[in-house]
């Protein structure tokens, strides 16, 4: 490699600056902000007294804690429906499209590209009181009354996240499904496993890789949301984010808030050591 | 799968109501946008371009699809450039900081997006930076970074680093090889990369609702006018508009990446 050697600085230097300056710099500060005493909108400028009594609060306050298990919880449940659902269209893609899979995926990524608030209001619309799903309802003469439950709910959140990740849910599996040689079926067909057979014990195995991948990366953005829960959730399906959120807007109290977000960054890098732990990402990106 | 028997799971009736299920709620609005009331609600009154035409006349909402317009053509471009980098460093070179590099450019996916507008708006405050269309520029460029990255490495690591050999062992030195051979060969996925970064930015609004000065993004002022219930049309016909825009892109980013393979 003569004459590149040189070069590495001009090619690796800028990224690293960049990504120091703007990613690992702002993380850092977050940090900072965390370890300081007061409340407010507090600017770098103001008296820096370092303490712990942020994470004292924030972890003594049982609404805050309480609302960062739902939001585990509802992160949970938004990634395995949205890894079950895209599973099947995965599998479909893969070993039943043939010749038009190119097509079929191209159909399943077009709502993807559908702007993210538009898809949000479309559920807003879809579950309102005089939405979609009540006046199909009313229609059919089911109810008399519009459900009023539907809208600004937990449930509401969780029905328009999981629409909002099933395209891009399937496209990991449907990644580590097109690499299971077909003769590794054939192989267990000759020696006498049948369809389920086979299924779940060649074709499930040699595709965890990449349903795991999908549930985590549905999961790490999910756990953060606020933007959806403000618009469909009220305030029981307001979640985590919505409180970070609130200290750097509504009621600022940035210590607090970077104390907060800190509680998340922890939590969500252990999510990401444990995942790497479980995945083996050789195997995903061979 | 010639010859071995299949599980009659109708797996083509999921397909088919899964995209029923995704494409309904945007087809619902898509319909919402031409019917006359400001309520979206059954049964339809009349047909009407009316919301189309006052998208045109919404000066505010123009602005703003301006500034997201503006913001991701920048950040699309120096995400793509800092992404190039990265594969570059990474496949072509050996060195101490490779493995940490890899990590800072995939960073941004795996830290929630709350996170890091915290992480952002405290950096400009830090710094004495008034929020502005270039604090957002910042923040899009960083979360666009990740798929830069995954695209062209994935594209780069499919060339052999002996073309680039060949170059100069005829006499090219490494900038003129990487310009003559490797920049024609990785083409389509650097316009790939960009339109995706792109895209990335433009619908981008978590981090931007940190990041906003006085200008809105057109989400956030989506965003900011959804309170206004009778507004609602207009809004849907604006978004439906650019939504039109956004899926021509990703069908381009599918044939680019699609012709390479």
């Amino acid at each position: 490699m003569v004459g590149r050697r040189g070069l590495l600085k001009f090619v690796a230097g800028p990224p690293f600056l960049v990504l120091a300056a703007f990613l690992l710099v702002p993380l850092v500060l977050i940090a900072a902000f965390s370890f300081r005493a007061g409340s407010g909108a507090l600017g770098p400028t103001d008296p820096w007294v370092p303490t712990v009594e942020q994470y004292a609060e924030a972890l003594g306050t049982p609404a805050f804690m309480r609302r960062l298990g739902l939001s585990i919880v509802t992160a949970a449940l938004v990634a395995g429906l949205a890894t079950v659902l895209a599973y099947p269209v995965a599998y479909f893609l893969t070993f039943r499209a043939g010749s038009r899979a190119p097509l079929y995926l191209t159909l399943l990524l077009i709502p993807f590209a559908v702007s993210y608030l538009l898809r949000v209001m479309a559920w807003k619309v879809m579950l309102g009181p005089e939405g979609g799903i009540n006046s199909l309802l009313s229609a059919v003469g089911l109810t008399e009354e519009p459900l009023q439950l539907l809208l600004y709910s937990r449930p509401a959140v969780i029905i328009t996240l999981v629409y909002i990740w099933i395209p891009f849910a399937a496209l990991p599996i449907y990644a580590a499904m097109q690499r299971i040689e077909r003769h590794q079926l054939e192989a267990a067909a000759d020696l006498g496993a049948g369809p389920w057979a086979r299924f779940w014990r060649v074709t499930v195995p040699l595709s965890l890789p990449g349903t795991l991948v999908t549930f985590f990366m549905v999961f790490i953005p999910t756990i953060g949301e606020y933007v959806t829960p403000d618009l469909v959730g009220g305030t029981d399906g307001s979640m985590y984010g919505n409180i970070i959120q609130g200290f750097f807007t509504r009621s600022a109290n940035w210590p607090m808030g970077a104390a907060m977000a800190m509680i998340m960054l922890v939590l969500t890098l252990v999510v990401v050591v444990v995942a790497l732990r479980i995945i083996d990402l050789r195997r995903v990106t061979a | 799968m010639i010859g071995i028997g299949r599980t009659r799971v109708p797996l083509r009736g999921f397909y088919v109501a899964m995209l029923l299920l995704l494409y309904l709620p945007i087809g619902l609005l898509f319909v919402f946008s031409f019917n006359a009331a400001t309520t979206l609600s059954f049964p339809l009154t009349s047909f009407t371009t009316d919301w189309y035409a006052s998208v045109l006349g919404n000066g505010p909402m123009l602005a703003a699809a301006r500034n997201s317009l503006l913001i991701g053509v920048a950040s699309a471009s120096v995400a793509t450039a800092i992404g190039a980098l990265v594969a570059l460093a990474v496949l072509r070179f050996n060195f101490r900081g490779r493995r940490l590099l890899l990590a800072l450019a995939g960073l941004p996916l795996l830290v929630p997006y709350v996170v890091l507008g915290v992480a952002f708006f405290l950096l400009f405050v830090t710094l004495d930076v008034p929020r502005s269309l270039l604090t957002v520029i910042v923040g899009h460029t960083v979360v666009a970074v990740p798929f830069a990255t995954l695209i062209l490495l994935a594209r780069m690591s499919g060339l052999d680093p002996a073309l680039e050999d060949a170059a100069m062992d005829l006499g090219a030195s490494y900038p003129v090889a990487l310009r003559r051979v490797v920049l024609p060969l990785t083409g389509p996925s650097l316009l790939a990369a960009w339109l995706t970064c792109f895209i990335v930015s433009f619908d981008e609004i978590a981090l931007a609702i940190f990041l906003v000065g006085g200008d809105p993004t057109f989400p956030v002022f989506l965003y900011g006018q959804l309170r206004f219930a009778q507004r609602l049309p207009v809004l849907i016909a604006g978004a439906v508009l650019l939504m039109l825009g956004t899926i021509a892109l990703t069908l381009i980013i599918t044939r680019l990446r699609g012709r390479e393979d």
